[in-house]
């Protein structure tokens, strides 16, 4: 019991957590059952690590900053479908200014904007849909789901007819070292990602931001009667979200040095959606950014192994698929209390 | 004799209940008549029997889909399933050389027992609808790109091409097989929403959960047979599908989510549940066919067009939705008092 109360048990919350650790842990381990070699980190010139786990850092990056976002939305009793169509947006119109004359055929043009151009006006973009999504949830109260299952298909609509169903490319020009510098010896989204992480961490915990996060997921009437603007808390949220998508979106077009409308964010929903939940998270109710954050990580294990192993990647669909009903059912009460019943019954 | 339909029709009204699906009607008509009055050629009895023959399957889904939300539940694996369905019958047919009625039957068994999983999860473990759902989605599509990650066409298979070739000819169109079968389904699914006991508990339970339990209905069990209804629907609807498409690729029917509740809620149905009309659906499958069909006579992309546009009709929907429901809670407010 002592134990317990050390490790800060009794909260339901620090219990979720940990299982996501232990999940975390299952994943390497089998990993390091299957192949050692996956955990080889070489240190090359110019002090890049490299490795599968710097991969996972890599790659999951922009599953994390999603997640970070999806986060603050689950937690006040809703869902943002419309992450990866915001994402390819933002990488759309990324592509527009760096490359304005791309469908013309002409090259990139000389000299390039400036970079705080180039990342804030797709945020911009980004932070519109977003507030859109809010602006349906929060005052004309359509459900969450269809509101930005309606974004979802509309932006990527939008972002295919952005760039006319092609994609531009852009080798060399400076924004692409965003998705593949290194700084410090690791690779800049991480850093991005860690910051964006921080930052959120701290606006929750240091600010009343988060309480006021929790109060409306648990319950909306008392929290407006208590005096919280819901309203502007939860479209804040969305839009919070939209943003942490436009981010991850120019990583992911700037790694990529072009912008395929197709295929950006295509699916990443369920990552962000998964990692949230696997965290711990209830849907309306306490959240935990640290726990959101082993998710995506254990989500992006699952990917990177799936790629390891050389298994086509849609094999990890279905194993995602599979971890979350898995999570969601331990996470359940009335699960774990008929599976007490039936232990008990065996006794 | 109260119940007798003809006489329902004589003490027809036009009351808050049947706004939505009277407007959904009238939309029809006048998007219709616009779209025959401005594109010469647009109205020909060719053109109105490809609508049917395009959204076929999205309204065998649809009907299924009706009953999940009336219920007030939501079920975001429809599409997966499709794809999951197209490609299956196609590797089976053109690979593995089975007759593709086998292999048809045992898709609707996978969409049964899959619907039937869903619904457990829902109804017995309490897991919010849409997080199985979507779960269900992405494990339905991994599994099609496990069964086949390319395109395979069907080739030469006797029972697909009896359902494409037999049909009532009307006009110079066709109206295949298939189609009858969306009109089957869609007469069995009014009836049984209509006339049945399952049917009006789906009504109570999205109306209001609690209040049917307390009332003694059969409410999870009711539940689960919803979800393995919508299962073993967009099995048949994947299966239409596949006959009217005579191929299968995994990455099929992407998004189709959002057609099949786009055509719900333009039919009338609220989201919120409780409310609305199976043959509202019929409407918006076709207003959604002709939505579809627009663009094409205005640009290329026609597909993203479309894509924006359904958003946009679906979103108005809702509106209006809202204002009639709240403008109804506050009439009966007034009444009250």
């Amino acid at each position: 019991m002592i134990n317990k109360k050390i490790l800060g048990l009794e909260d339901p919350l620090k219990k979720r957590l940990l299982w996501a650790v232990i999940g975390l842990f299952i994943v390497l381990l089998l990993n390091l059952l299957i192949s050692p070699e996956f955990f080889e980190v070489s240190l090359q010139e110019g002090g890049k690590l490299r490795g599968n786990l710097i991969n996972i850092l890599n790659n999951g990056a922009r599953v994390c900053i999603l997640a970070v976002g999806m986060t603050l939305v689950y937690a006040t009793g809703g869902i943002d479908l419309s992450v990866g169509s915001v994402m390819a947006v933002s990488g759309g119109m990324a592509a527009l200014i760096i490359r304005p004359g791309y469908l013309a055929g002409l090259p990139v043009t000389d000299p390039q904007p400036p970079l705080i151009i180039i990342i804030l006006l797709p945020l911009l973009i980004a932070a519109v849909l977003g507030l859109i999504n809010g602006l349906l949830v929060a005052v004309v109260k359509v459900q969450p789901i269809i509101a930005t299952l309606i974004m979802m298909y509309s932006a990527r609509g939008l972002a295919v007819l952005m760039v006319k169903g092609q994609t531009p490319t852009y080798y060399g020009v400076p924004f692409t070292k965003i998705g593949t510098g290194y700084f410090a010896g690791l690779p800049i989204p991480v850093w991005i990602g860690f910051a964006i992480f921080l930052l959120t961490f701290l606006m929750a915990k240091r600010t009343a931001v988060g309480v006021f996060i929790e109060a409306i997921g648990e319950n909306k009437t008392a929290s407006r009667y208590v005096g919280i603007r819901t309203t502007l808390v939860v479209v804040a949220t969305y839009v919070f979200c939209a943003v942490c998508a436009g981010i991850a979106g120019l990583i992911h077009v700037s790694g990529e040095s072009s912008t395929s409308p197709y295929n950006t964010g295509l699916l990443i929903e369920l990552d962000a959606i998964a990692a949230v939940i696997i965290g711990g998270t209830m849907w309306g109710g306490r959240f935990t950014l640290t726990g959101s954050i082993i998710g995506a990580l254990i989500i992006q294990s699952l990917t990177t192994t799936v790629y390891f192993q050389r298994w086509p990647y849609e094999y990890s669909l279905v194993f995602k698929a599979i971890v979350i009903v898995f999570v969601a059912l331990i996470q359940s009460d009335v699960f774990r209390l008929k599976f007490r019943q039936i232990m008990k019954l065996k006794k | 004799m109260h119940n007798n339909p003809l006489n329902r029709m004589k003490n027809f009204k036009v009351t808050v209940n049947n706004i939505p699906i009277l407007t959904t009607i009238l939309i029809f008509l006048i998007m219709y008549t616009a779209a025959s009055l401005i594109f010469p050629g647009f109205f020909s009895l060719y053109n109105f029997v490809n609508i049917f023959k395009a959204t076929a399957y999205i309204g065998i889904i649809a009907v299924g889909m009706t009953f999940v939300i009336i219920s007030g539940g939501i079920d975001l694996s429809v599409g997966s399933v499709v794809a999951f369905t197209s490609i299956f019958i196609a590797k089976m047919t053109s690979v593995y050389m089975m007759p593709s009625w086998i292999s048809m039957l045992i898709c609707l068994a996978i969409g049964i027992i899959m619907g039937f999983i869903v619904g457990c999860l829902i109804s017995y473990f309490e897991l919010p609808p849409f997080l199985v759902t979507l779960v269900m989605m992405f494990l339905m599509r991994g599994m099609a790109y496990i069964v086949h990650s390319g395109t395979l066409s069907i080739q030469q298979d006797p029972f697909i091409s009896f359902m494409k070739k037999t049909g009532i000819k009307i006009g110079n169109g066709n109206l295949s097989l298939y189609v009858l079968i969306f009109f089957i389904v869609l007469f069995i699914g009014v009836v049984l929403s209509k006339f049945t006991k399952f049917g009006r508990t789906v009504y109570a339970i999205g109306g209001n959960e609690k209040s049917a339990v307390m009332m003694g209905l059969p409410v999870k069990s009711s539940k689960v047979l919803i979800y393995t209804m919508s299962g073993f629907l967009s099995a048949l609807g994947g299966i239409v599908f596949t006959i009217h498409l005579a191929s299968g690729k995994p990455h099929n029917a992407l998004g189709l989510e959002l057609d099949v509740i786009a055509s719900v809620v333009i039919g009338g149905t609220l989201l919120t549940g409780g409310s609305g009309y199976v043959i509202g659906s019929f409407f918006g499958v076709l207003i959604y066919g002709l939505v579809f069909k627009l663009p094409s006579y205005i640009s290329s992309f026609r597909e993203w067009w479309a894509q924006i546009l359904v958003g946009l009709l679906v979103l108005g929907f809702i509106l209006i939705q809202t204002y009639i429901t709240s403008n109804s809670a506050k009439l009966t407010r007034k009444q009250k008092i």
